[in-house]
């Protein structure tokens, strides 16, 4: 929408001869000065969010989650979310221009991806990660909007596949807010130097050694994983003021949520030995992806219809890597996995326009 | 009362009682204060009226003067051209200067006849005829609402005689009479339904008998209370009439909102509100058919509301058709200094004007004055699929696919998107956060998949 300086209505309003003194402008007119009319398109008001709007608030509903992983973890979790997010940016800057930075969409795919590691992982790794995910996870398929895949979600898929044992690396809770977690000052490509404690997450626990944690752990975050794991009822509580807002469609975590518990409880009834729903819904980062990656209005269905299918298939698939998988925990390739049928599922839940059959061509 | 009619049924449509609402849907602050309380007031005549020819949909009308002749108010000056056609009087008395080339509201340059108002007159019409309703027969009434050059005064501007005579394999039920002024800020319709009460029905009336339907349901926005009182406190009780309150969301006045609204009917993709037994009509347009008979006066002046944050003196007014924007406006007391634009109708659909020469016409509903910091323009970013427009579009389009493919280019496979019904009502551009501006590019394509269609024919 272009604007159109008038200035020439201004000038006719002055009384200066201009096209309008052939056509006789009426002489009552008073002198207002000079009037710049602008001529857009309709409609010519405009609801009041914008794209920046939505992506900042994510942001900021984000930061009591990352304020909590530093409560966790210390320091290091901080710089590793510090380092996901200005390599997101930074690429985004590098790599598109500079104006796509502002919209905030880079900024959340870092915090995203540094939510998504470990606290103790090398930084250059993390920075990598980040580098990657923006730069192949959305730039190559020509920036926001157009992506298929959750940016945040390719770079740590990227960040597992090249570092599996660092990015499995997992630090005791709570050590003190300063204290070394892990190999953060690393080298690139050198053997690793410190020797830190660390211990199994939950779901591994529960995956190769048979045994439950206790709840109250995992709903106030005093285990083992990731930055972002740790904090449901913060993720929660975000994601809540995120679907006030509107920010978000609620259909996709009440869906994943719903599907898995429901399937958990099934498995849970057939044999007591398969983890209970609580268990499954507050362990690992079902949480995080739930209400913040699979949420991503990019690499999501834009039908309802279409977010209760794509929520489904997400939640059947943690089940089924998390039961039957060789890994502990799926979110990640359950998401990236359904975050390739948006396209066909879009497709299939097209609303029925008005006045027309469903099924028939002009009804 | 008014049982829900079993003429079509659509699967997927639930069969319910009247529904005072739709599917989807925005809702833009109505900002109606700003005159809703201002009451009806006639502008003077303007030192000159500019009558383009082409002020209705269909074919412009021919002029019927030369530059010299002497015209009174309410004699007509150009003549219909055809059944879509109406003709245009002279809604001042004075003397014809010129016909030829003025901007045109649409914002284009068209045909007019300019009349210097002569500067003393009383602006007496000549003594005529008054048709009495009740002696006629249905195709005189639509006859002489024609003669009268009556246009559906909504924004369409559709000439409303061609409404009154539907085909005779459209059986109409019955009348609905559209007063839900769904458009931001504009209060004229609203103003008309509680200071002309009985000219509204007094036209319910008439359209009644030239439709030969027994039945009739005006439906008002529920924001305007005062108008449902006053319309159902004047309620002819020998007629089947029925007020509706409908929910206040936007477009509620669109014609297969409305009616979806009133009977839980969907008119089906392509048809009319015929094809579903109902006739619309907007409530000024029938305020004006009712004039025509109780005055014998054609349409020669409208109800604007001229209003808007940037207006001074926002207010409601009877205005010659003709009167040129810029006189409207000193009328007003002139615009703010933080005035940015100016729309001819409502801001969601209206069309922003840029020229102060440009003449009010018969379907102007409004005149809308934006400030800056309302017209500001916005930074386009990229589509995230956020899928607001799909929640926002009441014909239940894809608008973030329709707009992807409009950048494309690739307007054919919109029209297999059902781009065709779209009606443009802008909800989508008004809430997409990526400020994309879809509905203008829904206005192109059509306009390049009408070209098209043209060449192929």
């Amino acid at each position: 929408m272009s604007t159109v300086d008038r200035s020439v209505a201004g000038e006719r309003l002055r009384g200066i001869p201009g096209p309008g003194a052939e056509r006789g402008a009426s002489k009552r007119t008073p002198d207002w000065g000079r009037v710049a009319l602008q001529l857009t398109a309709s409609p010519h008001i405009k609801a009041p969010d914008s794209t920046e709007r939505i992506m900042w608030t994510v942001v900021a509903s984000l930061l009591p989650v990352v304020l909590a992983a530093g409560w966790y973890f210390g320091a290091s979790a901080w710089l590793v979310i510090a380092t996901a997010t200005l390599g997101a940016v930074g690429t985004e800057r590098l790599l598109s221009g500079g104006a796509s930075v502002r919209d905030g969409s880079a900024a959340i795919t870092g915090i995203l991806l540094g939510l998504t590691l470990p606290a103790g992982m090398p930084l250059w790794m993390v920075l990598l990660g980040s580098v990657f995910g923006i730069a192949f996870g959305k730039l190559l398929f020509g920036g926001l909007g157009q992506n298929v895949f959750n940016p945040a979600l390719v770079g740590r898929a990227f960040l597992q596949a090249a570092f599996p044992v660092a990015i499995t690396t997992w630090p005791v809770p709570r050590q003190g807010f300063l204290a070394q977690v892990g190999d953060t000052f690393a080298l690139p490509l050198m053997s690793p130097a410190v020797d830190v404690t660390t211990t199994a997450t939950p779901l591994a626990d529960m995956k190769f050694e048979g045994t439950a944690t206790a709840l109250n752990d995992l709903v106030l975050g005093g285990t083992a994983g990731s930055l972002g794991e740790t904090a449901g009822i913060l993720i929660l509580l975000g994601g809540a003021y995120l679907a006030l807002r509107n920010y978000l469609d609620w259909r996709i975590p009440v869906g994943i949520l719903g599907t898995v518990a429901l399937l958990s409880a099934a498995l849970n009834l057939v044999d007591p030995a398969f983890p209970d729903p609580l268990f499954m819904i507050f362990s690992g980062g079902l949480l995080l992806g739930a209400v913040y990656m699979a949420t991503d209005m990019v690499t999501s269905p834009v039908t309802r219809a279409g977010a209760w299918i794509f929520a489904a298939g997400i939640g059947f698939l943690v089940v089924l890597i998390r039961v039957w998988g060789g890994l502990p925990e799926g979110v990640m390739y359950a998401i990236l996995l359904m975050n390739a049928m948006v396209p066909f599922i879009d497709r299939a839940t097209q609303p029925r326009v008005f006045g027309t059959v469903r099924g028939k061509e002009g009804a | 009362m008014f049982k829900r009619p079993s003429l079509v049924r659509l699967p997927g449509v639930r069969g319910m009682a009247a529904r005072p609402g739709f599917r989807h849907g925005v809702h833009p602050p109505h900002s109606k204060e700003l005159s809703a309380a201002r009451s009806i007031r006639r502008m003077p005549f303007p030192a000159e009226v500019v009558l383009p020819l082409r002020q209705h949909t269909g074919k412009p009308a021919r002029p019927l003067v030369k530059p010299g002749d002497r015209v009174e108010r309410g004699d007509k000056i150009a003549a219909s051209d055809g059944f879509v056609s109406v003709p245009i009087h002279a809604s001042a008395a004075g003397v014809v200067k010129s016909i030829g080339w003025w901007p045109h509201p649409d914002g284009t340059m068209a045909e007019a006849i300019r009349i210097q108002v002569a500067r003393f007159s009383a602006q007496l019409p000549r003594p005529r005829m008054v048709p009495h309703w009740e002696g006629l027969t249905p195709a005189q009434v639509v006859a002489a609402v024609q003669e009268a050059g009556v246009v559906g005064l909504g924004g369409a501007a559709f000439p409303a005689h061609v409404k009154l005579q539907p085909p005779p394999d459209c059986p109409i039920e019955f009348l609905l009479v559209n007063g839900a002024e769904c458009e931001p800020y504009l209060t004229s319709d609203h103003r008309v339904m509680v200071e002309y009460t009985e000219r509204v029905w007094f036209g319910v009336r008439i359209m009644m008998h030239a439709l030969g339907v027994p039945r009739c349901v005006v439906g008002v926005e529920k924001n305007k209370p005062d108008a449902i009182e006053a319309l159902r406190a004047a309620a002819p009780t020998d007629l089947d009439v029925r007020v509706e309150a409908l929910t206040v969301k936007y477009p509620q006045g669109a014609e297969k909102m409305l009616i979806h609204a009133v009977t839980g009917r969907e008119v089906p993709s392509g048809k009319l509100p015929m094809h579903v037994g109902t006739v619309v009509q907007n409530v000024g347009s029938i305020a004006a058919i009712a004039e025509v008979f109780e005055t014998g006066m054609p349409l020669v002046e409208r109800i604007v509301s001229v209003t808007g944050p940037a207006i001074k003196d926002p207010q409601n007014l009877i205005v010659p058709v003709g009167t040129k924007l810029r006189d409207v406006l000193a009328y007003c007391g002139g615009l703010t200094d933080d005035a940015a634009e100016i729309v001819f109708g409502g801001p969601m659909m209206g069309i922003a004007q840029p020229d102060l020469d440009a003449p009010l016409i018969k379907g102007t509903s409004g005149v809308v004055a934006l400030t800056k910091a309302q017209a500001r323009p916005r930074t386009v970013h990229p589509c995230i699929q956020c899928a607001r427009c799909l929640d926002a579009c009441p014909v239940f389009l894809n608008p973030s696919k329709l707009g992807r493919l409009a950048q494309a280019g690739r307007y054919e496979e919109m029209a297999e998107h059902h781009l065709a019904d779209c009606m443009l009502c802008g909800s989508c551009s008004y809430v997409c956060p990526s400020s994309i501006p879809l509905s203008q590019m829904f206005s192109l394509a059509k306009a390049a998949e009408r070209r098209r269609k043209e060449q192929a024919a």
